[in-house]
């Protein structure tokens, strides 16, 4: 499992979710918070490409040997890509879950809607506070 | 997250918290789900040695003239056939032949029985069990307190254990007073993980040094994730998922723990369904593709729910989904072909043969 951490170029969502922001697009993943407090991540099958998924509503799921979790869009959008190795090696989500851990890609429908997320100070304050 | 301060906890608390434990609210108590993840500890139990609290777990003491006739009236297996140094695995039932308990008893003497029930069940086993006996020359005794209980599991379990003790290890099913690392025990030869191994029963003030010199001989520390993986690959029964009240025992698949001659509370109930075969009976199934089945999915054959997920994971040992679930018995035959509808999506699914996992040879 990776050590903590929160990259400072990426945006987050309180549901423990991150978006990388390029251009109209943006790829997302769940944090280290969230892969460390589900434990193994034993089962991901990826979303259909084509769907339209709407902001901080769930758009697929993350399972552990214990549980199920809920994976919620940062952003509204259309996906244009999923990760087929992160369901193959559903550990890759809690080995690397900024890199090789991504979700899905999407094009994003408001591009605008960034404002409403939370930078990596804000998040991190967010995690203290919950704690 | 936050636990709720009215949880108890087991001796081994602060070493669960030094063991780096995730603790979570369980039938009352806060106990270690994981520490180092479930998948390390589930392989660390078939291939070396874990160790599990199960302090959680109660204990009745039961002594007296009349010890062996109101633990025979109320469990559903022989007590006639439960030695002194034995263990005996049965059911507790009412009088329809609702499970209300799965229970070890161990004799200790040959008036004097310890039972462990489940965590859930401890209060309600030693109120039915002390309602039972009145009128009998048998005194009971909630010992929930007076014991702290760790099982060692995994094919270097009974080494480790015999390398702490001077005396020689009990067989399996059978118990044997002992010191382990310099605290006195009851080593029983029991488990519920699928391996050999033993559990024992000690002084709560002696818990610490025992898990420490447990941990210091190779022990991998195991939570309530990896005990239930363990235990569902192997198709052992947890209360309260795969039996309750609404199910007897020959439904359950336990009709070998009950001897009905015995004339126990519920016999006659289990006569009954053992002579007329039950409508349904509790199976194990692997899904044939990815997914993982949950408790309460509905199980699919065809168009139609024919059942419901009592238990369901993922199998560490086997890479994939697996349950059990309570089918009409012309569904039961391994082989069968169902669905399981895991939040909306079908996922093909296969009625197994029992265990789902076997050692390999």
């Amino acid at each position: 499992m990776a050590d903590e951490s929160y990259p400072d170029g990426l945006l987050y969502h309180p549901e423990h979710d991150w978006a990388r922001i390029e251009g109209d697009s943006a790829t997302f993943g769940i944090t280290w918070y969230a892969q460390d407090s589900l434990g193994e991540v034993v089962f991901f099958e990826p979303p259909e490409v084509g769907s339209e998924i709407v902001k901080d509503e769930p758009y697929t799921e993350v399972e552990s040997v214990k549980a199920v979790s809920d994976v919620y869009a940062p952003l509204s959008g259309e996906i244009t890509e999923v990760n087929e190795k992160a369901g193959e090696s559903p550990e890759t989500i809690n080995d690397d879950p900024y890199g090789d851990g991504w979700l899905v890609k999407v094009r994003l429908a408001d591009p605008s809607q960034t404002g409403e997320l939370l930078d990596v100070g804000a998040y991190k304050k967010l995690l203290e506070e919950s704690d | 997250m936050s636990v709720a301060a009215d949880l108890r906890r087991t001796p081994l608390y602060e070493a669960h918290r030094a063991a780096g434990a995730k603790l979570v609210p369980f039938a009352g108590f806060e106990m270690p789900v994981s520490y180092a993840g479930v998948g390390e500890e589930h392989r660390a139990v078939r291939e070396d040695v874990g160790v599990f609290d199960v302090s959680h777990m109660g204990e009745v003491q039961t002594r007296g003239l009349d010890a062996a006739a109101v633990l025979q009236h109320a469990l559903s297996n022989d007590l006639d056939k439960l030695e002194v140094g034995g263990a005996q695995y049965s059911c507790l039932c009412r009088d329809d032949g609702g499970i209300l308990d799965d229970l070890f008893t161990y004799r200790l003497d040959g008036d004097r029985y310890l039972t462990v029930t489940n965590a859930s069940n401890r209060d309600t086993d030693f109120e039915w069990l002390a309602e039972h006996s009145h009128g009998r020359d048998a005194e009971l005794r909630d010992a929930g307190d007076d014991y702290a209980m760790l099982a060692v599991q995994g094919p270097r379990a009974r080494d480790l254990v015999a390398g702490l003790t001077d005396g020689e290890l009990p067989q399996r099913m059978r118990t044997a007073e002992l010191e382990v690392a310099g605290s006195r025990a009851l080593v029983c030869g029991t488990g519920y993980t699928g391996e050999d191994g033993v559990e024992l029963l000690i002084d709560p003030e002696s818990a610490t040094t025992v898990w420490d010199a447990l941990l210091d001989g190779g022990a991998t520390p195991a939570g309530l994730g990896a005990r239930d993986t363990l235990r569902l690959e192997v198709c052992f029964h947890l209360y309260g998922n795969d039996m309750d009240v609404e199910r007897n025992p020959i439904e359950a698949g336990l009709g070998w723990c009950c001897a009905e001659q015995t004339g126990f509370i519920g016999s006659e109930a289990v006569a009954r369904a053992r002579d007329e075969g039950p409508a349904e009976r509790l199976v194990a199934f692997a899904l044939t593709e990815r997914g993982i089945p949950r408790p309460h999915n509905a199980v699919m054959s065809g168009a139609d729910r024919v059942g419901e997920v009592t238990s369901g994971t993922h199998s560490p040992s086997l890479g994939i989904g697996i349950g059990m679930a309570y089918l009409r018995s012309e569904l039961a035959e391994p082989g069968t072909e169902l669905e399981v509808d895991v939040r909306g999506k079908l996922r093909p699914a296969r009625v197994e043969s029992k265990p789902l996992y076997k050692r390999p040879e």
